[in-house]
Formats: C-alpha cells, structure tokens, sequence
C-alpha cells in the first residue's frame, strides 16, 4: 500500500494542555483522498490533527493496519470509502465496513472504546462531507481524551507511525 | 475438517494473566482454513491481547508463529526454539493440538486459544455444518450418504420422528431434516428399499461413551 503523510502540523495549547488528538485517516484514493484534495483546493479548513494514508481502496487495509496503529497509541481513526455500491472494485467497501464493524467490537471489549474507529462513505465530490467527518472524529476523540495506550511523549517524534 | 472459534479477547487475556512472555502458537491446517486459528488470527488475537493488557497497565510480550500442523510431533519440534524463550504458551490449534504441544512441553503451561466445535463441512464463505460425530461405525452406506447420528437432532436410524416443518428439524428450524434428505437422496438414486429394512440398534461401544479411543493399525507398525 502507497502511503502518503501530509506534512507535519504544527501542535496548539487546547484548554491549558498540550494535547492534540492524532487521527490517522485511511482514505481511498478513488472518493475519499480525491475529496480531502479537493478540500485543499477549495481551501476549506479542517483540523490538522489528522493525518491521511493514501490507500488503492479500503477494501485494501487489513484489520492488522488499524490494530497496529491503535496499539501504537494513535488516539482515533477514520476509514472514508467510497458510497455504497460505488466501489471501484464492486465491494471492497462492504468488506471494509464488516472489518470496521469487527474491530469496532474488539475495542469496546479490550476497554478502549469502539468510538475511536469510525467508517464513512462518500464520494470524490464531497469535499464538505469530508471536512465534516474529520471535523466530527475529532471532536469525539477530544471529548473522549487521548488514547490510554498513547506513551507520553508524542507519536511522531518517536518516529513510531 | 476440524472447525473451531475463536475464544473471547477477555478470556484469552484471563487465561495469560499470570504470564509475561507468551507464545501464541498458531495451526496452518484445519484451523486456518475455518478462520480460527492461522497467522491471520494468531496476529488479530495477539493486537487484541497486548492492547487490554497494556491498557490493565500489565503489558505483555507476546511473540507470534504458526506451524503446519499441532497434532504431529514433527511438526511441533518447529516450537522448541521459541518456546525455550517464554512463560507459557497459547495454542490456536484444535484440541488435539493444544494437548500435543502440552505433551511435547512438559513444563511449560499451555492454554487453549480457541474452541473446537466439530468435524465439519463449508458450506459458503464463513458458515460450516458439522457432518460427523466420529461414532467409530460408519452407517452412511445405509442411508444414502447422509448421517442420520450426527444430523438428526433425535438420533434416529428408522425413519422419522414426524415433527418436521417444512423439511427442517424441529429442533432449529435452521436446520435440514435429515431424514428429509434420506429419503430424497435415496429416491435419487433409487434405492427407496433400503427403508424397509429394520435398523437394529447401533453398537455405541466404538463411540465416545466408553472414553478416550485409540487405532492401531499393526500393519503399517514398525
């Protein structure tokens, strides 16, 4: 799998502390990246906690990959394929929302919290919608406070994702 | 095919409790191909069992291999490297499995990672049907093929009990009559007079009831 970081953002005080949620987005490149770059060229804000990984569809990304990165401490991630029915590859999405689903169980019995994975749909054209869902994993994340599994030094500067 | 499941993330990391270093120790025959216990879920269940126990504030190491197959000693000298290394091991293998490894490695505790459930057949992606109860006396020829011991809910070897609905057991609706598909399988082939003869009651002594069996075959003996 290609994989494609957006450059390193600068980290803000919120509420007297130092932490920013770090959201990984795995986005197809077939509706979800094509709409996170049309959201740069319409230049639509959106919070610069997440970071994108360019995946070929989300049919693609293996439960493994999203364990890996909530074991590693990453504090939410968002899986945005294309709408349903409109794979470019006729179900990768349907199978990645069972996947979502079925780590989505795993987390609420490991104690974590299913709400920290998310799966959206949508397409190349909607750039809002994909604003607005990032908008809203981050707002959960915060309202749920950094991941438990997070050390406490930040993530990037270790180097570990 | 054996088929077996996988057990809960709370009970595997129950099971470790007292363990730091553990080896989880996958199946590549039966129980990969029924999903429960090859590499793939051997991983999963290792993410899964790090993360609570990290999230307890208890981490543990978890090192990850799967061999080719649990129920054959020469396959689970593959082990020996590793598990000279850890606390205690976990087998995702059927039980046969789990107990050739605790054999093998006398001091070492070995849990069980899944649960067996039976010999069985896929039916579709993901859905298996238990097919045989290994009752030691094969009487599939007399019935077309079709197991009345093990797919009758009632166990019954002279036809059937009446209580179907629609072809399906009374018992789970889910499930085929078997006599249904006796009598069906038998028309097909036409031996329909195979139903007139008086099944005697079975020879249970070759089952399970009587304990653990065991086949030696003295010609291929060395």
């Amino acid at each position: 799998m290609t994989t494609e970081m957006t450059p390193s953002a600068e980290k803000t005080v919120v509420n007297n502390t130092d932490w920013e949620p770090e959201i990984i987005a795995f986005c197809c490149n077939y509706c979800a990246y094509a709409a996170a770059d049309l959201a740069g060229s319409k230049r639509m804000q959106y919070p610069t906690n997440v970071r994108i990984i360019h995946a070929p569809c989300t049919g693609k990304i293996e439960m493994e990959h999203i364990l890996e990165a909530f074991l590693k401490g990453v504090d939410g991630i968002l899986v945005a394929g294309c709408l349903e029915g409109g794979c470019h590859f006729m179900e990768g999405n349907l199978r990645a929302r069972k996947r979502t689903d079925r780590i989505r169980e795993m987390l609420a019995e490991i104690g974590l919290g299913q709400e920290r994975l998310r799966m959206v749909n949508l397409s190349a054209a909607e750039a809002p919608t994909f604003v607005k869902s990032v908008q809203d994993m981050v707002n959960t994340v915060r309202s749920l406070g950094p991941s438990p599994l997070r050390d406490s030094r930040p993530l990037e500067s270790e180097g570990t994702l | 095919m054996i088929v077996a499941s996988p057990k809960s993330i709370t009970e595997l990391k129950n099971l470790i409790s007292r363990h730091e270093k553990v080896l989880f120790a996958g199946c590549g025959t039966c129980v990969t191909v029924c999903l429960a216990g090859g590499e793939r879920e051997v991983g999963l269940a290792s993410y899964a069992v790090r993360m609570a126990r990290k999230l307890e504030g208890h981490p543990v190491e978890i090192v990850q291999t799967t061999i080719e197959r649990q129920c054959e000693n020469e396959f689970i000298k593959d082990l020996a490297e590793l598990a000279a290394d850890v606390d205690a091991i976990v087998s995702f293998g059927c039980g046969v499995g789990v107990q050739a490894i605790a054999e093998r490695f006398p001091k070492l505790p070995v849990y069980a990672g899944l649960n067996t459930d039976f010999m069985g057949l896929l039916e579709e992606q993901a859905v298996w049907t238990e097919k045989c109860l290994g009752c030691g006396d094969c009487v599939l020829g007399q019935f077309g093929g079709i197991c009345p011991v093990t797919r009758c809910a009632k166990r019954l070897l002279n036809g059937p009990c009446g209580g179907s609905v629609e072809d399906h057991c009374e018992v789970d609706l889910d499930r085929p009559c078997a006599w249904q598909l006796i009598y069906t399988r038998l028309k097909n082939i036409d031996q329909l007079d195979r139903l007139d003869e008086i099944v005697p009651p079975k020879d249970w002594s070759t089952s399970w009831h009587s304990g653990a069996r065991k086949v030696v075959r003295k010609e291929h003996r060395v």
